[in-house]
């Protein structure tokens, strides 16, 4: 459904290219971890298929759209096919987490029906139903990442993205942020994962890519960590 | 689905105004000081225009009459003076008023008195006392009373003198320092306006430069520019309908205190009772000022980060 068809990006200034002729594909239901050292190229590749930068070469194609090709008109629409998790969570601090979570579900045009009975549903998902009216300050770190996860998945996307969702996290969080995701794509939606916690790539035990220095040095399925 | 959207980037904008405190409040802040300079400015143009009115009405010229013109003859010359498109006001004072008037400003000069009393009968003229609209028009009303002959019954003229000539220079010189006065005032008005205005922008402008991730945020997880842009905009209408409600209140006591001290100096002009009567106005002006200020700098400020 996905597909890296020869890309590099070379970014302003920089002498080495952030990717360098990277070809991959991602079939529906995968669960994949992209691992490899800080500066490997990871982030850079999630958000060429976000659209949030241009390869310098090479297409990405989302199922039969053109990423790169989408007028800045349409990408909202096309971003709304994609959930997003981050590192630092990026919650909006003035909203509640059932908010954070309802905004996604509004943004999209979904009815006050449609919100009433999802939100709560997803809040028990990610087992937050007694801190639905919680400010992201009031939530530690394992909380907010799990309204992001909320947030992300609210609109059954196809794919969920997350760039190094356990990189704040301890290592009971982690492994919750994990099984939730693991739920989620057993649910049957595609996840992408960046990591480099060898313990989170180990308890997937699924499909592992290795990057370093913008290119995919190996590509397992099954896949343990290692560099 | 349209007033769906309505009501939530109405919510969506009350409470990011509510929990955005210290944000608000810098920007309600620095609203209220322009609202407040623009309320001020306000007051200040129309004490401007009181004083120069009552500068305006103090001017006039005034035509004397024989002896023997006859009221009828004065009063048709009066009527055909209101005709006249320049001329605001005509009043008529008899010999026998101008008598009155004149043992009246002189009751506490005894010597005048009976000066007056051993000239014996009355030696006073019967005049029309003329009030231009605007003082530059007196020349052509001077013009009108020379040429147009105001005769009596017997053909010669009833007029015996217009006060014109000996005031022709003052008038001139205070017709031009009106125009003068209200050109300054215009430009001080403008500059000061404009300034803070300028500043209430930049303050808007920093207000959503501290959500940019925010929007950065909402444009990730799939929101149109225009979701994300409404309730800013909404945000920033409500700091300026607070700001100019908190200037209305507060212009309340401070032109009751500053009218009650200055009201003497400026020859009447009571800033109260000008709050009272033009409150309408003043709350239509200030809120008006209040919701486009907030409302374009809050658009224009959040445009930057919508285009890329």
């Amino acid at each position: 459904m996905i597909y890296f068809e020869k890309v590099s990006k070379m970014y302003d200034g920089d002498s080495v290219p952030a990717l360098e002729d990277v070809t991959l594909s991602v079939e529906p239901k995968e669960f994949i971890s992209i691992v490899g050292h800080s500066g490997a190229g990871k982030t850079t590749l999630l958000k060429m298929l976000l659209a949030e930068e241009r390869p310098t070469k090479g297409t990405i194609f989302f199922e039969s759209i053109n990423v790169h090709e989408l007028p800045s008109s349409a990408l909202y629409h096309y971003r709304r096919k994609i959930g997003m998790v981050f590192q630092d969570f990026r919650l909006i601090p003035h909203k509640t987490a059932y908010e954070n979570i309802a905004f996604a579900m509004e943004a999209a045009g979904r009815t006050d029906e449609e919100i009433a009975s999802d939100v709560p549903h997803i809040l028990e998902l990610v087992d937050l139903a007694d801190k639905a009216s919680h400010f992201p300050r009031q939530l530690s770190g394992g909380e907010q990442q799990r309204v992001a996860i909320g947030r992300a998945i609210i609109n059954q996307p196809e794919v969920i993205v997350a760039d190094e969702p356990t990189g704040n996290l301890d290592p009971i969080n982690t492994f919750e942020i994990v099984e939730i995701l693991k739920k989620i794509n057993e649910l049957g939606t595609t996840i992408i994962i960046t990591t480099h916690n060898k313990g989170v790539v180990d308890a997937v035990n699924r499909r592992v890519i290795t990057m370093d220095r913008g290119r995919v040095v190996r590509d397992d399925e099954k896949g343990q960590y290692v560099l | 689905m349209i007033w769906t959207n309505i009501r939530r980037v109405s919510t969506a904008g009350a409470k990011n105004f509510a929990r955005s405190g210290s944000v608000s409040f810098a920007t309600v802040l620095i609203m209220t000081v322009t609202l407040g300079i623009i309320g001020a400015l306000i007051f200040l143009s129309a004490l401007l225009n009181y004083t120069l009115t009552g500068i305006r009405n103090k001017v006039d010229v005034s035509v004397y009459f024989v002896t023997t013109a006859t009221t009828e003859n004065i009063t048709s010359l009066q009527h055909r003076l209101e005709q006249l498109p320049q001329v605001s006001e005509v009043t008529y004072t008899s010999r026998e008023k101008a008598l009155t008037e004149f043992r009246a400003r002189h009751a506490n000069d005894q010597l005048t008195l009976q000066a007056l009393d051993e000239l014996g009968g009355n030696p006073l003229d019967a005049s029309l006392a003329i009030k231009a609209k605007d003082p530059s028009q007196y020349e052509s009303i001077v013009d009108f009373l020379n040429t147009g002959p105001a005769l009596s019954s017997s053909g010669t003229s009833i007029i015996d003198r217009i006060n014109y000539a000996q005031n022709k220079s003052v008038i001139n010189r205070l017709s031009l320092a009106i125009t003068a006065t209200q050109k300054v005032g215009i430009a001080v008005v403008l500059i000061f306006a404009l300034a803070s205005i300028i500043i209430a922008f930049a303050t808007v402008r920093l207000a959503i430069y501290t959500s940019r991730d925010e929007i950065a945020v909402m444009r990730l997880v799939g929101a149109s520019n225009a979701y994300i842009r409404w309730p800013f905009v909404m945000t920033g209408v409500l700091s300026g309908i607070v700001s100019a409600i908190i200037v209305l209140v507060l212009f309340l006591p401070v032109t009751w205190y500053v009218g009650h001290v200055t009201t003497l100096w400026f020859g009447g002009f009571d800033f109260f009772a000008y709050y009272r009567s033009h409150i309408w106005a003043l709350s239509g002006a200030l809120l008006g000022s209040g919701i486009v200020l907030g409302g374009v700098a809050s658009f224009l400020a959040i445009r930057r980060y919508l285009t890329t």
